[in-house]
C-alpha cells in the first residue's frame, strides 16, 4: 500500500510525526525540545508515568501513531510487555499504577475534552492522593501538548504502522535515547 | 515564573510559529490563525492577546480581527486565508476532520505545502496553549487596554523578552 500525507514529505516512508519533523526542521526543533522536557526532563513523576499520560491522551484523541508509540515507550520504561498498549486503552485495569497517577489521568482526560472541563473536584482528588502543584501543572501541560501533537499528526494525514509489534523499537528508542534526535 | 523548564520550549515554539521569518505567511496572518483558533476554543486570554498582536501587525485594523472572528467567509481577507482558516477550524475540532478536499481547495487558492503545514501546526499548538491556560484556571484580565499594551509589545518584540509587570487584581 502506498499512502500519501496531505502535504509532500521529504521522505514519504517516515511514519506519523517523524515524517513531518523531517520535512520542517525549523518547527521540529521546539517541538522536540518540548517533548524531551515534558517526558524526560527533571520531574517527580517517573518517565513511565509521563509516557502513560501522553499515550492515554493520544488514545482519547484517537491518534493511533502517538498512542501506540508512547505506550510502547512507557512499556520500555516500566520494563513490562506490550500488553500495556491495550491496557492503556482499557484504563489500566491490569497495570499496577498508583492512585496518584489514576487521579492525574482524570485531570488529563478533562484537559483532552477542553481546558475549562478541569474542575476543583479533579484537582482536590489529585491533591488528596499526594499530587503536588508541579505534578498537576505538568499533567495539564502534557495532556495539552498531546492535544497538539495528535492534531498535528492526524491533521496532515500522516500514515502509521498498524500492529503494536511494529512500535517496539520506536518505543525503546524514545525511552532510552529520547527526543533530542529522531 | 512557576516552571521555567517548560516555559523555555513553549516560548521557543510560539516564537518560531508566529514571529520568526516565514517564506510566505506574514506575522499578522499567522497571528490571525492563532486568534481564530483561540476564539473557537473560547480561551479569552489567548484570543485577546493574539488578537491585539494581530491588530498591530495588520495596519492597526481592529475591525478586521472582529470580522474574521465573527465569520471568516465574509471577512475582507484573501481566499487563500479563508481556506487556511477552514483547515484551522477543522484541526481545532479534531485532526482527522481535515480531508483531502480541504487541502485541494486550499492549493487551488494558492496555498503552498509549507503554508498548509504551518496552519495545521499553529491551530494544533493553540489547542495546546488554550488548554494549558484554561486547564490551570489562570488569571485572565478583563481589561482591553492591558491586552492592547501586551499585544503591542509582543507584535514588536516577539515572545522571548520578559513581560512587563501587571498587578493581579483578581478577587476570588
Amino acid at each position: 500500500m502506498f499512502y500519501m500525507a496531505h502535504i509532500q514529505l521529504l521522505n514519504e516512508e517516515l511514519p506519523g510525526i517523524v515524517g513531518l519533523l523531517n520535512t520542517r526542521p525549523e518547527t521540529a526543533e521546539p517541538l522536540l525540545e518540548l517533548a524531551e522536557t515534558l517526558l524526560r526532563g527533571p520531574s517527580s513523576l517517573t518517565r513511565g508515568e509521563r509516557e502513560i499520560i501522553a499515550a492515554s491522551v493520544s488514545y482519547w484523541n484517537k491518534c493511533h501513531f502517538c498512542h501506540t508509540s508512547h505506550a510502547s515507550a512507557a512499556a520500555a520504561h516500566l520494563k513490562c510487555g506490550l500488553e500495556l498498549i491495550d491496557d492503556i486503552k482499557a484504563g489500566l485495569p491490569n497495570t499496577p499504577v498508583s492512585e496518584k497517577l489514576r487521579a492525574l489521568l482524570k485531570i488529563a482526560h478533562q484537559v483532552q475534552r477542553g481546558g475549562k472541563q478541569v474542575t476543583c473536584l479533579e484537582i482536590d482528588t489529585a491533591r488528596k492522593t499526594g499530587a503536588t502543584d508541579i505534578e498537576i501543572h505538568d499533567t495539564v501541560l502534557i495532556a495539552a501538548a498531546f492535544c497538539m501533537y495528535n492534531r498535528y499528526v492526524d491533521g496532515l494525514g500522516t500514515w502509521a504502522p498498524g500492529p503494536n509489534e511494529a512500535y517496539v523499537e520506536m518505543g525503546e528508542r524514545m525511552a532510552n535515547i529520547g527526543y533530542g534526535k529522531f | 515564573m512557576f516552571r521555567p523548564e517548560t516555559a523555555a520550549p513553549l516560548n521557543h515554539l510560539v516564537q518560531t510559529l508566529l514571529h520568526n521569518n516565514h517564506p510566505t505567511l506574514s506575522q499578522g496572518e499567522r497571528e490571525l490563525i492563532a486568534t481564530y483558533v483561540s476564539s473557537l476554543n473560547s480561551c479569552k486570554y489567548c484570543c485577546s492577546i493574539h488578537g491585539a498582536v494581530a491588530k498591530h501587525q495588520l495596519d492597526n485594523n481592529g475591525l478586521l480581527i472582529e470580522r474574521v472572528l465573527a465569520n471568516p467567509d465574509t471577512a475582507p481577507i484573501t481566499e487563500k486565508m479563508k481556506t487556511l482558516l477552514k483547515i484551522a477550524a477543522k484541526v481545532q475540532r479534531e485532526g482527522k476532520e481535515v480531508l483531502n478536499s480541504d487541502i485541494v481547495h486550499a492549493r487551488k487558492n494558492g496555498a503552498t505545502d509549507i503554508e498548509i503545514h504551518d496552519t495545521v501546526l499553529i491551530a494544533a499548538a493553540f489547542c495546546m496553549f488554550n488548554r494549558y491556560v484554561d486547564g490551570l484556571d489562570t488569571w485572565q484580565p478583563d481589561d482591553d487596554e492591558l491586552y492592547e499594551k501586551m499585544g503591542e509589545q509582543r507584535a514588536r518584540e516577539g515572545y522571548l523578552t520578559p513581560p512587563f509587570k501587571v498587578q493581579n487584581v483578581k478577587t476570588k
